[in-house]
């Protein structure tokens, strides 16, 4: 059951690094930054069962680090749109060099 | 105990004592430098108004002469020659102070420590003795009158003040020369009067041809220093010191006679010598220093400054004394210099070259003299010189000042120097004629004025020492030859000048005038130097003949007992090693008799050289021609020598620059540099490559790179 339940994290947190590498939509990216954490949390939760209780703990506390981050990453993105009235993260390159 | 005599006593490191105190010694010195600082300050100011003047448009005429004299130009006419006149006096002082006791010790005044440096210590020390003395006297007497001359000399210069800050410049380092009482000491002084010479040949350093003058003298001199120098890093590395008197008390123990030590400091301080003395190969400067003005070549060119190398070899007597090769190299530049630079000076035109020619010859017999152990003699020659070449010189900046003057006044630009346009200036210039002929006679050797005296002994001595070297005949035929070039050349120069008809032109002729009062009165004194200056060492064998007039004549010997505390040990080691001088000359007779010789023979010459030169017609420069070929134009263009250096020497240091500068420098070390700049930027660029600025570019790699870790890991 331990192996399947990795393999599909793993799976996942493929997907979601070949998302933010290759999107270029920032609500995708961000999408799949929040795939990854998950991605994560599912190793945790599958792992406990034989290591002990704190992976779980671990897996609350990243779900509400991520919630929280969904917030001000959301409004950052809201907060852009407004101003290029885009997402693509193509065109944000005001402080390049 | 005096005030004074308790300061000096303090501030005596040794004091030989012996009932000589020198009065004063560091006034002597420092008189002249603040001289310099007044002059110089009022040199500065009149530079920035004459700057003013020529932004506001105005046009620098010949001075201002008609509308009142400002203080920049009158100051310096008295401070120029006051402090000259007030160091003369102190310097005489001492010297009749020092007449009235028999001092074997030289006197030593410390005042500070300079360098203190591990084993090497220097003082800051003044060193008082009959060698310095008698340069003092020389120095400050002979200057006090040409500095007075330059007052009507240089008195429609704009650089007035200039010129006398330079001046007393000069004298100061000059006497830091003579009165240094180490090699250090010396050679600041040897290096000061170097600087001098180099900004007064080049005084008028607007005119392109003279300021190179001034640059090739400073830089042939750099090759004799590198000798000099030289030879104080050698007597430091085996002595441990650079004081005379230690090194010279300790030298006969130290070096071996003969030894290579004291042979390799002997040619190295000759080195040092014959490029401040004008010898024979460096001596290509002297003439081309004429560019200076007139009294300055009479002051540092033919009186004091290239006398430094004579008073080298006199002062480090005891060096050479152990090292008979480095003697006989100093006597065999000495002979060989004179006759080449005499045959120079058979065919010039300009009156300042024939005399520039003539110190060269002149400055060969001293070193003939100092090479031969006759130190006396040639210090003799030194001052007799000091006294007859400067007035020669003297004489001849008049002449040269009137006919720039009748030249000026009706704009003819004919060469104010080439003797060629000059002629029969006797009737417009009596005394500068009189007083000319006095020196003429006295360099050429006719009794009883100085040159006789002094440079009959040089030649007495030459041919004496004979019995050390076949080498010696050889020299004291060339001196003798020498001897009679020098007449006839000086008879050359004053024929041509001052007597025959005048060549100047209708329009001029009402223009030539006598000097000035400041400027004939120093004639005046020299002249009566240059019969008198003679009579200080006549031999006794001389005194008791008819040249003695029987006893008349004032002093017997008395130069060479002043200076023997200082050449005893010098003498005691040639008397042990080399022996004696011979009774008579190598073609036999005594004193009296080559006395007899050489005037009899000097008169001739200058009589029937007189006859040749005045039944030869002369033209003016424009209307003739240079010498078309044979010996005359060999002479007339000096050898070829100057040619040679700039051919074999010169071109090659060029080239050999240049190459060092185009491929050395800009390819080699420039490219070097450059491509490591260049390198790096391309690593630079190449590194920015991935720095895209792109978050997605980076998060990619930050993958790749957690990607191969984790393989890493795995396999």
């Amino acid at each position: 059951m331990l192996a399947e339940a990795l393999v599909l994290s793993a799976i996942l947190f493929v997907i979601g690094t070949a998302g933010v590498l290759i999107r270029r939509n920032a609500i995708i990216m961000f999408l799949c930054v929040e795939l990854q954490l998950n991605a994560v949390n599912l190793s945790f939760v599958a792992l406990s069962q034989y290591i002990g209780i704190e992976g779980q703990v671990f897996v609350f506390f990243i779900m509400t680090v991520a919630a929280a981050e969904a917030a001000v990453g959301l409004a950052i993105i809201i907060s852009i749109f407004r101003h290029y009235e885009t997402v693509n993260v193509d065109n944000f390159n005001l402080l390049k060099w | 105990m005096t005030g004074i005599g308790l300061l000096t006593t303090g501030l005596a490191a040794q004091d030989a004592g012996a009932g000589f105190d020198p009065l004063l010694p560091g006034l002597i010195l420092l008189l002249p430098f603040l001289g310099f600082v007044a002059n110089g300050i009022l040199a500065l100011i009149s530079g920035v108004r004459g700057a003013d003047r020529v932004r506001a448009g105005e046009t620098e005429g010949h001075g201002d002469s008609a509308a009142g004299r400002p203080l920049t130009q009158s100051l310096p006419t008295w401070i120029g020659p006051g402090v000259m006149l007030v160091a003369f006096v102190l310097t005489l002082v001492n010297f009749v102070a020092l007449l009235g006791v028999e001092l074997t010790e030289p006197v030593i005044r410390s005042y500070w420590t300079w360098m203190a440096t591990g084993t090497l210590t220097v003082e800051a020390a003044l060193q008082l003795d009959q060698l310095s003395l008698i340069m003092m006297m020389v120095v400050t007497g002979v200057g006090f009158l040409i500095h007075v001359f330059s007052v009507g000399y240089m008195k429609e210069d704009p650089g007035y003040a200039r010129y006398f800050a330079y001046l007393n410049l000069f004298v100061f380092f000059m006497l830091t020369l003579v009165m240094g009482a180490n090699f250090p000491m010396m050679f600041v002084g040897w290096e000061g009067v170097g600087l001098c010479s180099y900004l007064l040949i080049g005084f008028w350093f607007q005119d392109r041809e003279k300021a190179d003058a001034g640059k090739k003298a400073f830089i042939v001199n750099r090759i004799g220093d590198f000798g000099l120098l030289m030879a104080m890093f050698m007597l430091f590395a085996l002595f441990g010191t650079l004081d005379y008197v230690a090194i010279f008390e300790a030298a006969p123990e130290v070096l071996a006679y003969g030894g290579f030590a004291a042979t390799a400091i002997a040619l190295f301080l000759l080195l040092g010598a014959i490029g401040k003395s004008a010898q024979v190969p460096l001596y290509v400067w002297l003439p081309d220093a004429m560019a200076g003005p007139t009294p300055v070549s009479a002051l540092i060119h033919a009186a004091t400054m290239v006398t430094a190398g004579v008073y080298l070899v006199a002062r480090a007597s005891v060096l050479f004394a152990l090292a008979p090769v480095g003697a006989a190299a100093v006597a065999t530049v000495g002979a060989v210099t004179a006759l080449f630079a005499a045959t120079i000076a058979l065919q010039q035109y300009d009156i300042k070259k024939v005399l520039a020619y003539s110190t060269v010859s002149q400055l060969g017999f001293m070193f003939m003299a100092v090479g031969v152990g006759a130190y006396a003699a040639g210090v003799f020659h030194l001052m007799t010189h000091a006294f007859f070449k400067a007035l020669l010189f003297l004489g001849a900046g008049a002449v040269i000042h009137s006919m720039h003057h009748a030249l000026h006044a009706t704009h003819k630009d004919w060469d104010a120097q080439d003797m060629r346009n000059m002629g029969g200036l006797r009737r417009f210039m009596p005394v500068t004629w009189l007083t000319m002929w006095v020196a003429t006679l006295a360099i050429a050797g006719v009794w009883p004025f100085a040159g006789f005296f002094s440079k009959d002994e040089i030649i007495w001595f030459v041919g004496t020492s004979a019995p050390a070297g076949a080498l010696y005949v050889v020299l004291w035929a060339m001196a003798i030859a020498t001897a009679l070039l020098t007449a006839f050349y000086m008879t050359r120069l004053m024929v041509m000048t001052f007597h025959g008809s005048n060549r100047t032109g209708e329009g001029e002729r009402p223009h030539l005038h006598e000097a000035p009062l400041s400027m004939t009165v120093p004639l005046g004194i020299l002249a009566v130097l240059s019969v008198v200056g003679g009579w200080v060492n006549v031999p006794g064998s001389i005194r008791e003949s008819v040249f003695g007039g029987f006893g008349l004549l004032p002093m017997s010997d008395w130069l060479d007992r002043w200076m023997e505390p200082v050449t005893a040990s010098a003498q005691a080691i040639r008397l042990e090693e080399v022996g004696a001088y011979a009774a008579t000359a190598p073609v036999g007779g005594g004193h009296v008799v080559w006395g007899a010789v050489a005037t009899g023979l000097a008169l001739a010459v200058v009589l029937v050289g007189a006859r040749l030169v005045g039944s030869r017609e002369i033209r003016p420069a424009t209307e003739s021609e240079a010498p078309e070929a044979g010996v005359r134009k060999l002479l007339y263009n000096k050898w070829y020598v100057d040619e040679f250096y700039d051919r074999f020497i010169v071109r090659p240091l060029v080239g050999l620059s240049r190459f060092c500068w185009r491929w050395i420098d800009q390819v080699l070390i420039d490219g070097t540099v450059n491509a490591v700049g260049t390198v790096s930027r391309g690593f630079g660029w190449f590194g920015s490559l991935f720095q895209t600025g792109q978050i997605n570019t980076y998060a990619f790699i930050v993958t790749l790179g957690a990607l191969a870790l984790l393989g890493v890991l795995i396999f």
